[in-house]
């Protein structure tokens, strides 16, 4: 063995001059040309709306932002009104014609990436490397990836299936999206309802509108035709108004089951054409051949990305007994150096919980968990004294029983499960009444395909978490939701 | 002394010479070390090349990698020259400053050692020596150990060692570990006191990452003070991904074992930026206590003239041309 013998020319680390620290990197708010108030935009202008308007604030600092109009019931009227006389046009515009303007899109969002990026972590709170590296380059890639698809719909589905051999457009969509991922949402919804030549209606969140107002005059840039794209912005009343309204002949929504159910009841009886993508309390199941370091990786990356705001979060970590100390040592010791803080901040890994409420949530149900007795643990950080914050937080000696092990937390919380056997894996995953996503960790890659075959969830990951391309498909099992959105299966939605 | 949960025989060992009492002994703790996925390794250290490092962090950063520096000669045009004009420059790396750090050592050929020793005097940079028949080390063992003693007898302080990556690859784990032993009783000095010994495992020829860290844990057991991943001479040499993998192959053994070992990327760092990235990383991975020059070395030559025309446009906000800095 190496004899510990200690060099000569060491110096006491404890020296804070000595420390590296990273100094703060903001990213400036300068690129963002941020108005104090905001309209509808009907018919390719914006409009004054009809409601009182609301706030929309930071939730990192709770600075107000802007003011945004509110969209009633006459103004989804309106909107729905233009984007049916707008789709006698679009609809009957060769798919050639119509992948130019999405291809027109990509581009400018690509050009103005970076003021994207800057407005979505100032009104969402991530960090801006994410929204940076993951966001909008993901949305950008959405628009290219549909503009293809738009002249070439005849070949993307089989004969027979929803729009198969023969694809035609449905008409108007009415969109309703979260506050998660405000744009990556806004460009799953709409690049494959445009390609296929329908025309939308979208509501984004009520806390999260700048992005899609800033979309909004990107298809003005681009010099999409009036009424194709209409975004009207309010709460729970106008997404009520645009689902509910007659002439709406589809209505995509991602967001919560509860929401979820609400909407499937209301459009029951009717011709229109839903898909709904909800909750999820994905099981990210580690074996005990697991890459380790990796897994770790993964298991970080699938609960505290985006704060786990994601609806496909590895919010139950399924480890096996034999390794489980090692991995929840590894796990502690990789959460330690999580940089949690100003979201602009370019080496910031966690940012802010995006409004009070949600805040609130996720301390109830965290007070919860302490309450059926599970072990809490999250490292020593300081959090800012302004705005919304929740440290990362680890759950252990969590059982199935436990609420914090059922319900969807949508916060950076994990629960930790331990399995002996890959058959209690599985059994273990699929207790839930959710099903959007799981994960895999192992280096044996028929037990990963065995598993993968065995799990109820419409997307599974094996070695790797959280990774989106618009070309493979994502939607949920159970009351995770029913359609599915990117790939060729995003087309079926929107043809018939 | 923080020791997780992972101990020796967590690792699958009782004792060292247990592991290495047999081929298949030793093969099937190597091979019980927990995988590396490629693809999430190389996403990691991507991210951790995302860190924005500025101002007084940047400044601290540059310092620390100057004073890390290995700079390097090894060329078979080398002369006493050449390795005395090194060697000023490793004492004073920008003669228009003189509160610039000095590198932590030269490295040379053996038969450099005694001019380099002689130039550098008492300055405290070290002199680094290859050995073993650097850098492919296909010579007998008996070679390989007069060129070490040669080296450590004209006064080399650390002797950077190839390991025999034809054994490696074929499954001789034993005569790959036996040979390190032997190169470090070689690094005794009459005094008893001992020449560092670093391990370079020419990790472009081993290719897979379960290699790269099968060798690190391998060269831990066998006594090495540092790892290192290139000799430069064999492409790809030193990547983010491959030392990101060595350090935590050092963690764990420190963990496990309670010892520290050091580790050098070598090769194909050029750049400030780069070298940056390996000090994020090192923080991040192995933590903060790596960030010494006992315990992090970069092998590098040109790097060194980057570190200082980015230092001297922090000092003096201004950047300027490469005139302005020596060539050797």
């Amino acid at each position: 063995m190496a004899d510990a013998e200690v060099p000569q020319r060491t110096r006491s680390r404890t020296d804070p001059a000595t420390a590296f620290t990273y100094a703060p990197a903001p990213e400036s708010r300068a690129i963002v040309d941020l108005r104090s108030s905001y309209g509808l935009f009907i018919d390719g202008v914006f409009v004054d709306g009809s409601g009182s308007g609301f706030k929309t604030i930071n939730p990192a600092t709770e600075e107000v932002l802007a003011q945004v109009a509110e969209a009633t019931e006459a103004d989804v009227d309106r909107a729905v009104r233009a984007a049916r006389k707008a789709f006698r046009s679009w609809s009957r515009m060769k798919g050639s014609e119509r992948g130019k303007y999405l291809f027109r899109i990509a581009r400018i969002i690509q050009e103005r990436a970076r003021e994207l990026a800057v407005l979505e972590s100032l009104d969402n709170g991530k960090p801006i490397r994410e929204s940076r590296d993951v966001d909008v380059p993901t949305v950008a890639a959405h628009f290219f990836y549909y503009a293809g698809w738009a002249d070439k719909l005849e070949f993307a589905l089989p004969e027979g299936r929803n729009g198969g051999g023969d694809p035609r457009p449905l008409g108007v969509a009415g969109q309703v999206i979260p506050w998660n991922f405000p744009l990556l949402m806004l460009a799953w919804k709409i690049a494959p309802a445009l390609a296929c030549g329908n025309t939308v209606v979208l509501k984004p969140a009520e806390t999260t509108p700048l992005t899609a107002l800033l979309f909004a005059e990107i298809c003005q840039q681009a010099d999409l035709p009036p009424g194709v794209v209409n975004i009207v912005t309010g709460a729970g009343e106008t997404g009520r108004a645009v689902v509910g309204h007659p002439d709406v002949d589809k209505v995509a929504f991602t967001g919560s089951t509860e929401v979820g159910r609400a909407i499937a009841r209301s459009v029951a009886g009717t011709s229109k054409k839903v898909t709904l993508e909800l909750g999820g309390k994905a099981a990210n199941i580690v074996f005990d051949d697991a890459p380790i370091d990796q897994a770790v990786e993964g298991i970080v990356n699938g609960i505290f990305f985006n704060q786990g705001h994601v609806c496909c979060a590895g919010s139950r970590l399924l480890v096996q007994e034999s390794i489980a100390e090692d991995v929840l040592h590894r796990l502690k010791r990789r959460m330690k150096t999580l940089r949690v803080g100003d979201p602009l901040d370019k080496n910031t890994d966690i940012g802010a919980i995006n409004s009070a409420e949600q805040l609130t949530r996720i301390r109830e149900l965290s007070e919860i968990g302490e309450q059926e007795g599970a072990g809490r643990w999250s490292p020593a950080c300081d959090l800012p004294d302004r705005g919304f914050w929740f440290p990362p937080t680890i759950f252990t000696g969590v059982s199935q029983a436990h609420r914090i092990a059922r319900e969807e937390i949508f916060g950076p919380v994990l629960s930790v499960i331990t399995f002996r056997t890959p058959k209690e894996a599985v059994e273990k995953a699929n207790n839930t009444p959710y099903g959007l996503s799981a994960g895999i960790w192992s280096d044996k890659g028929s037990r990963i395909l065995w598993v993968a075959s065995q799990l109820r969830a419409g997307v599974v990951w094996s070695n790797t978490f959280n990774r989106f391309d618009p070309a493979s498909p994502f939607g949920g099992y159970k009351e995770s939701g029913y359609g599915r959105e990117g790939g060729r299966h995003g087309l079926e939605g929107y043809l018939r | 002394m923080t020791t997780g949960p992972l101990t020796l025989s967590a690792a699958g060992l009782d004792s060292v010479s247990e592991a290495t009492s047999s081929d298949a002994a030793l093969r099937r703790f190597l091979h019980g070390l927990p995988g590396v996925d490629q693809v999430g390794a190389e996403q990691r250290a991507a991210t951790l090349s995302t860190r924005s490092i500025k101002t007084t962090a940047k400044q601290f950063a540059i310092d620390l990698a100057i004073r890390m520096v290995d700079l390097t000669t090894l060329e078979g045009q080398d002369t006493p020259g050449k390795v005395r004009a090194l060697c000023a420059k490793a004492v004073h790396p920008d003669p228009a400053d003189q509160t610039c750090p000095a590198t932590a050592a030269v490295c040379v050929y053996p038969d450099m050692v005694a001019v380099a020793k002689q130039a550098l005097g008492s300055s405290g940079v070290h002199v680094a020596s290859v050995a073993t028949a650097f850098p492919s080390g296909r010579a007998a063992l008996p070679v390989k150990l007069a060129d070490t003693r040669d080296a450590v007898a004209a006064g080399a302080d650390e002797i950077d060692m190839v390991i025999d990556r034809g054994a490696f690859l074929s499954g001789r784990y034993l005569q790959v570990f036996d040979e390190i032993v032997a190169v470090r009783e070689a690094c005794e000095r009459p005094d008893g006191s001992r020449a560092h010994l670093k391990v370079i495992f020419e990790t472009g020829e081993l290719q897979t990452y379960d290699n790269v860290r099968r060798a690190s844990w391998l060269a831990m057991l066998a006594g090495a003070h540092f790892i290192k991943t290139s000799t430069g001479k064999v492409q790809p040499a030193a990547t983010l991904p491959v030392t990101l993998v060595m350090l935590e192959a050092v963690r764990d053994f420190r963990e496990a074992t309670g010892q520290m070992v050091g580790v050098k990327p070598a090769g194909g760092i050029r750049s400030s930026k780069d070298a940056i990235r390996y000090l994020v990383t090192v923080n991040e991975i192995a933590g903060p206590d790596w960030l010494d020059p006992d315990w992090f070395r970069f092998g590098a030559s040109t790097l060194l003239n980057d570190l200082l025309m980015q230092r001297t446009k922090l000092l003096t906000g201004r950047y300027s041309g490469p005139d302005y800095f020596t060539l050797d």
